[in-house]
């Protein structure tokens, strides 16, 4: 390292684990409290002097807080790389990006792996049940110790886009806008069920042991991937998956067994395996429970749009994908009517994209543009560069 | 951006300073940027096209997208004090629906319509004998997206029936600048190429004019409806 001279990092990125002592709990929507609690998170950037360029990114499910730095289990990537760095939409040179792991998470933040002070083991199941908006209060409590005042934007897709509409319930006076991408104000029937599906297929597996397999040495890696290769269709669209594999098969010819045979099983198959070695099965049971129990509108006597007439200063851009079956348009344009009920400044597109729920990670260049121009419009109001 | 488009202009004049203004069909956002420029409004547009909303975010303007015809129903009542449609009621499905949510909605709406009676059409069917091809009405039968076109007359029945009262209207062309007219003389309806109008609900009291231009269309006399005159003047 040279000591004189401009150098500029191209990407400044920090971070690591904020942990907060016993004596400052997470208070949860459960009654319970966790303590001490753990957030471990990743930024991009630097905060500038008058603290007004923090830009919070939320991770859906199976997301984490490393949104644009190589992954350190799977070496791949960042899973917004595309989105955030020099240049991008979100631009470290610009913004100070922060990305935090969702408590109930399994890379780093407190959650059902970590140790329960009170018997030195894996919590396990006696970690407590978890809400969206728990998870948003430890978000707000990094903020907070991070020195930021008002975040210049929450962002987030899937469930990192029910925890920007947490934010907005819950933090109005801490958001100068909102980006609310592929979600919904609550979870529907079907949401639920297919959630179901992966709860019962973890706990069927015999390494599970009622939620105890991480001091008997073991994982229910069957379940788990069993787990995610049902939710994996729900994140592709019918066309998208038909496109990508069709009929084709992985051999000449059918193994007149229950090997592979079809692409579309393989690429699941991969999907379940390679899955296991990055996330924890308990850690999915309580998060899927947090999205089941997400409903918005529940503590507001129903009506969404209460949810939101604290944040009438908040400028809102909600964005959803045509082919998206798990949370389509339709759950959008519910966020969207509430927010004009509500008396809010709101933006609202459908991108025309037959790639389904997961077009939110891949290219899609009118997502780009109405990102791009809705923070940069954002960016000149609060008078940034 | 020098020359503002006739219509904008006249609109322009229209709309109170800082009132709250929906765009219904605002395309790219030239006119919800020119009114929030220059009168401060607090504009939200409605827009079919995603790529349009794109371009509308992209000047800081909050816009949904959404037909005109199906999603009005995504703004609460009386969350607006204008309701603009400018050149597309035609378009819609159902118009009469369209003018009563738009008047649900805004306290008033600026909707412009192209006249279907103005001579040059007329003159169209009767020499040629084909469908009006115009400078209001461009595009040939089969491509056209007018569905619901309607003369003069036939919209200003139509707005006695739905009980809207008529605040103001201006004849707008593309040749010369916007005149004041009262859209109730047959001679208009040959005359006036399309047609400007500012409705509001005769079941509610005149709302108050904007300011500072009272004389919104000049000194004409405006078309007097039944029951009690809209007051030009109007004590805070």
């Amino acid at each position: 390292m040279t000591a004189q001279g401009p150098i500029q990092a191209e990407t400044e990125t920090g971070g690591g684990t904020w942990r907060f002592p016993a004596n400052r709990p997470l208070r949860l929507d459960s009654g319970a409290t966790l303590a001490p609690l753990e957030v471990a998170y990743k930024t991009y950037g630097r905060l500038n002097e008058a603290k007004s360029n923090a830009v919070l990114v939320c991770h859906a499910l199976t997301g984490d807080q490393h949104l644009a730095s190589t992954h350190p289990v799977t070496g791949k990537p960042g899973w917004w790389d595309r989105f955030v760095g020099p240049g991008k939409p979100l631009d470290p040179e610009r913004h100070f990006i922060i990305c935090s792991n969702v408590i109930g998470g399994c890379m780093g933040s407190t959650g059902p792996a970590s140790t329960d002070p009170a018997t030195g083991q894996p919590y396990g199941l006696k970690f407590p049940v978890i809400t969206i908006a728990d998870m948003v209060r430890a978000q707000a409590m990094l903020i907070e110790a991070l020195g930021i005042e008002t975040l210049f934007a929450a962002i987030g897709g899937s469930m990192g886009g029910m925890q920007v509409q947490q934010w907005a319930a819950d933090y109005p006076e801490k958001l100068f806008s909102a980006v609310i991408i592929a979600a919904a104000a609550r979870h529907s029937a079907q949401n639920i069920a297919f959630h179901e599906v992966g709860r019962q297929s973890i706990m069927a597996d015999p390494n599970w042991m009622n939620g105890a397999y991480l001091t008997a040495g073991v994982r229910p890696e069957k379940g788990l991937a069993v787990a995610r290769m049902a939710a994996h269709i729900t994140y592709l669209s019918e066309a998208a998956l038909q496109r990508k594999f069709g009929r084709e098969l992985q051999r000449d010819g059918l193994s007149w067994g229950f090997d592979a045979d079809f692409q579309v099983e393989s690429y699941l198959r991969h999907q379940g395996a390679s899955f296991v070695d990055r996330f924890d099965a308990n850690s999915y049971l309580y998060i899927t429970r947090a999205l089941d129990y997400f409903d918005l509108a529940a503590r507001h006597d129903g009506v969404l749009a209460e949810a939101f007439v604290k944040a009438r200063h908040v400028r809102f851009c909600v964005l959803s994908f045509s082919s998206d079956w798990l949370y389509p348009t339709a759950e959008s344009r519910d966020i969207v009517r509430a927010l004009n009920g509500a008396g809010c400044r709101t933006s609202f597109a459908e991108i025309a994209t037959d790639k389904g729920h997961d077009a939110f990670f891949l290219d899609e260049p009118l997502l780009d543009q109405t990102l791009r121009g809705f923070l940069g419009a954002q960016a000149q109001a609060r008078g940034l560069p | 951006m020098t020359a503002i488009r006739e219509d904008f202009a006249e609109i322009l004049k229209l709309v109170r300073p800082k009132a709250r203004v929906l765009d219904v069909g605002c395309g790219e956002g030239e006119l919800l940027e020119l009114l929030t420029r220059e009168k401060q409004v607090d504009g939200q547009g409605l827009e079919l096209s995603p790529e349009n909303v794109a371009a509308c975010v992209t000047r800081g303007l909050s816009v949904v997208q959404g037909d005109g015809d199906r999603d009005l129903d995504h703004f609460p009542t009386r969350a607006f004090d204008y309701a603009i449609l400018s050149k597309t009621l035609q378009q819609m499905r159902e118009p009469r629906h369209v003018l009563n949510e738009l008047l649900r909605i805004a306290e008033q709406a600026v909707v412009s319509v192209p006249n279907f009676g103005h001579w040059k059409v007329r003159w169209a069917l009767l020499s040629g004998g084909r469908m009006p091809e115009t400078g209001a009405l461009p595009e040939p039968w089969w491509s056209t997206p007018n569905i619901h076109l309607c003369t003069l007359r036939d919209f200003v029945d139509l707005c006695d029936q739905l009980e809207l009262r008529i605040d103001a209207c201006a004849a707008l062309s593309d040749s010369g600048p916007a005149r004041p007219i009262d859209p109730r003389v047959p001679l208009e309806n040959w005359r006036a190429e399309t047609a400007l109008f500012l409705l509001s609900r005769k079941s509610e009291p005149a709302a108050p004019r904007a300011l500072p231009q009272q004389n919104l269309f000049g000194e004409v006399d405006l078309p007097k409806p039944e029951g009690p005159a809209p007051k030009r003047r109007r004590k805070a």
